[in-house]
């Protein structure tokens, strides 16, 4: 009988979390808005731009495949208000990266069969074929190589995980990020 | 026998006595009792003060004043600070260096401040001014290391290089080491603003290491904070020291090595940087704190309890700068810690976030007031105010010369009442007889401008966004501030009507910003038309205000008292709306 090795890629569970960021910080997480209409006029700052696109990115996916109501509409932003110098709001938005860095992004695994289990924290990993090696190490089993057509080959262990529709997806046919 | 007059008085003494005189305003007052004291000041003054680098010509700057020592320039409006003024719009500081290179070889101290300094004007001041020992270049951009080795390599004298806020075009570290071997004058160093690749460490430490003097440094945000024990031993006579950051993993011989160098740094009085902070490291400075007088803790995540535990240990502060983590509760503290306090300023650290993520209200600003009798400068950001709140804080601090409120909802009522805040703010401006500079923000209607125009008569400075109905607000400050200097507006309903009626006070102001008000394009014309010694700026991105109707209103708007004219370098979206401009197109 094939094991599913299963998610709930639930970011709820976030909440149980030991976290260094600031209280209710986390709940902002999915609702993480980019400025459009503040138009920095000054010379982009690298940083600036790597933060939105990352952000931007981030925030699409998870309200993609997580099982909360879509964030509500970004409030809009008005060019010169609050009044905070370039190089303040520069500095706010990097601490904030290196807060949600620190933060993680737990998700459960389940194993059929198993008695408890198991949580992960999927920003540690760089992508699937780290995680996929991480989750054999963990319950010790084999789970094979991905591919596009055939899915896992090779082992009866198959990781899926459930969506926002309440599907069971093949871990492995999304990007990563 | 003979009447002595005042035209006998040999000139060495009139100078000898206008030499105790050093501010800019009281010379400009003596210069004007006569012809003879005019040329008198005029031979004698070595110190001058341009507000608007527009408003004057360096000619004529020159042609006045042969022999200045110390210039002060001032560039952009104060609104360019938040992304509201285009890149291009000006401020360019090179014809003014051109021509005081050949006028003021011996100049020793230039201050910019929102001006463009390019590598070629920096390279001509190292040329140009071998006596050079004080630059500021105080939120400037253009340039870059390139521009800073030029100086460092000449400028021989130099005591005080200060980059504070400036946007510098990283190019290279190695710019400290064009500093000669043989120099050793430095005094004021920060460099706070510059990048991952413009500071090369071992430079900067051979540098400190050579200069005696120096007593301030403030270092920027990349340099590491296992490196900051070895430069502060070499500098203990440091009186202001701004650190890198300020997060590292917790080792023991880091944290003593640093723990040692503070405690060694016996004069150090101001505390800044701090970017990243972690709470582990903070207990070094302890040992610091009960003599320090100024603390910017504005870029550090600190948060309570051990925000709240470093101020607790800083009975001496008269200057604290810090994030909105140090909620009402930590503020109740420093009000009963910090008996000295003068200034304070709350920055959020969440400013876009939908829900507050801290407990900072005005409770806290109301707990400082009350307990800070000396507190003079506020600037506050905050979710929610009171009417109530204000009045007592008014009522508590009638010493203010300064205050600023910052709602973080331009438009919000007060959040126990839903009234506007007129009468919290008339408050402050009827009880702070002094005030000279004031921001508001929150629900307000044209009654708060009839209690500014009413009792706000030393007010220099007054910023405006989201306010008033009808262009009576407008004409209530215009009419009522008597000192009024610099009025900065955006997103209100007003505009033609209280321009046209108070024209003549704009002459009396260095500059007037409005932007996304409603001043049409038509009103700006007869503006340009009736006041010849006003430079009426309107700037649109979208394209010439000659495509759209006089109706219309523009978009920004930039006026300015000026005996230079209409300048030259305006880029494509700047029009003057001068006399030529309006009958042009009439």
């Amino acid at each position: 009988m094939e094991r599913r090795v299963n998610y709930e890629n639930d970011l709820n569970l976030m909440a149980t979390e030991p976290r260094s960021g600031l209280p209710g910080c986390g709940d902002d997480e999915p609702q993480r808005k980019t400025n459009p209409s503040i138009r920095n006029n000054k010379r982009t700052v690298p940083e600036i731009s790597e933060v939105s696109s990352s952000e931007s990115n981030s925030s699409i996916t998870m309200s993609g495949s997580d099982d909360q109501d879509s964030p509500p509409p970004a409030k809009e932003q008005v060019v010169g208000w609050p009044p905070i110098r370039s190089n303040r709001k520069n500095c706010l938005q990097s601490s904030k990266r290196n807060e949600v860095e620190g933060m993680g992004m737990y998700v459960k695994v389940s194993v059929d069969g198993a008695p408890y289990l198991r949580k992960i924290d999927l920003k540690v990993y760089g992508g699937y074929p780290q995680l996929l090696k991480a989750l054999e190490n963990m319950f010790k089993l084999t789970i094979g190589a991905y591919s596009k057509r055939e899915g896992y080959n090779g082992s009866d262990n198959a990781p899926t995980y459930e969506d926002k529709d309440g599907d069971w997806m093949l871990v492995g046919d999304v990007p990563w990020e | 026998m003979q009447k002595k007059t005042a035209y006998s008085f040999p000139d060495e003494i009139l100078e000898h006595v206008f030499s105790f005189i050093q501010s800019g305003k009281d010379r400009n007052a003596a210069s004007v009792v006569c012809k003879s004291w005019y040329e008198i000041e005029r031979w004698c003054r070595r110190k001058i003060f341009v507000g608007n680098c527009y408003a004057v010509s360096p000619t004529m700057v020159i042609r006045r004043f042969p022999d200045i020592r110390s210039i002060e320039l001032k560039g952009k409006p104060h609104f360019a600070d938040f992304n509201l003024v285009p890149d291009g719009w000006g401020g360019y500081v090179l014809p003014w260096i051109s021509e005081m290179a050949g006028a003021y070889p011996w100049l020793e101290e230039i201050r910019l401040k929102r001006m463009v300094v390019t590598d070629e004007s920096l390279e001509l001041v190292a040329k140009s001014f071998t006596n050079l020992q004080v630059l500021v270049l105080f939120s400037c951009e253009g340039f870059s290391t390139d521009g800073l080795a030029a100086i460092a390599a000449s400028c021989k004298n130099l005591r005080e290089l200060d980059l504070r806020d400036s946007e510098v075009d990283d190019l290279s570290g190695h710019w400290l080491n064009h500093f000669p071997d043989t120099y050793t004058s430095l005094v004021s160093l920060n460099i706070s603003c510059l990048g991952s690749d413009d500071v090369s460490f071992s430079a900067l430490e051979r540098l400190v290491g050579r200069c005696p003097n120096l007593r301030r440094l403030l270092l920027n945000r990349e340099v590491p904070l296992d490196k900051i024990a070895n430069l502060l031993s070499r500098a203990p006579q440091l009186i202001e020291f701004g650190t890198g950051t300020y997060a590292a993993e917790l080792r023991s011989d880091v944290y003593s090595n640093l723990a040692e160098a503070f405690c060694n740094c016996k004069e150090l009085k101001c505390l800044s940087g701090f970017w990243d902070a972690v709470p582990a490291y903070l207990p070094v400075i302890y040992s610091v704190c009960s003599r320090l007088t100024s603390l910017n803790l504005s870029y550090a995540p600190i948060q309570n309890p051990d925000l709240t535990k470093l101020v607790s240990q800083c009975p001496s502060l008269q200057r604290m700068l810090v994030l909105d983590y140090i909620e009402d509760s930590g503020l109740e503290v420093l009000a009963s810690s910090c008996k000295d306090l003068q200034e304070l300023r709350v920055f959020p650290s969440d400013p876009f976030g939908e829900e507050p993520n801290v407990s900072l209200t005005e409770k806290g600003l109301v707990a400082v007031s009350s307990g800070c009798p000396k507190l003079q400068s506020v600037l506050y950001f905050c979710r929610q105010m009171s009417n109530a709140a204000l009045v007592t804080i008014a009522q508590n601090c009638p010493n203010f010369t300064r205050f600023r409120l910052c709602l973080l909802d331009p438009k919000i009522a007060d959040y126990r009442t839903l009234q506007p805040l007129d009468v919290g703010f008339g408050a402050i401006v009827e009880h702070c007889k002094d005030l000279r500079r004031l921001s508001l923000s929150g629900l307000l209607t044209d009654r708060v401008f009839e209690y500014i125009g009413m009792h706000a008569k030393k007010l220099e400075m007054l910023s405006v966004a989201f306010a008033g109905e009808s262009d009576l607000a407008l004409h209530h400050v215009l009419s009522g501030c008597e000192s009024l200097r610099k009025l900065e507006i955006m997103n209100c309903p007003f505009g033609d009507k209280a321009l046209l009626a108070n024209a003549a006070k704009l002459e009396t102001m260095r500059s007037l910003w409005m932007s996304s008000c409603s001043v049409s394009l038509g009103a700006c014309k007869m503006l340009g038309q009736k006041m010849p010694r006003l430079n009426i700026e309107v700037m649109d991105e979208k394209g010439p205000p000659d495509s759209r109707a006089e109706s219309d209103p523009v978009d920004k708007l930039y006026i300015y008292r000026s005996v230079a004219g209409p300048r030259f370098d305006m880029p494509p979206f700047v029009w003057t709306m001068d006399e030529d401009f309006a009958s042009e197109l009439s």
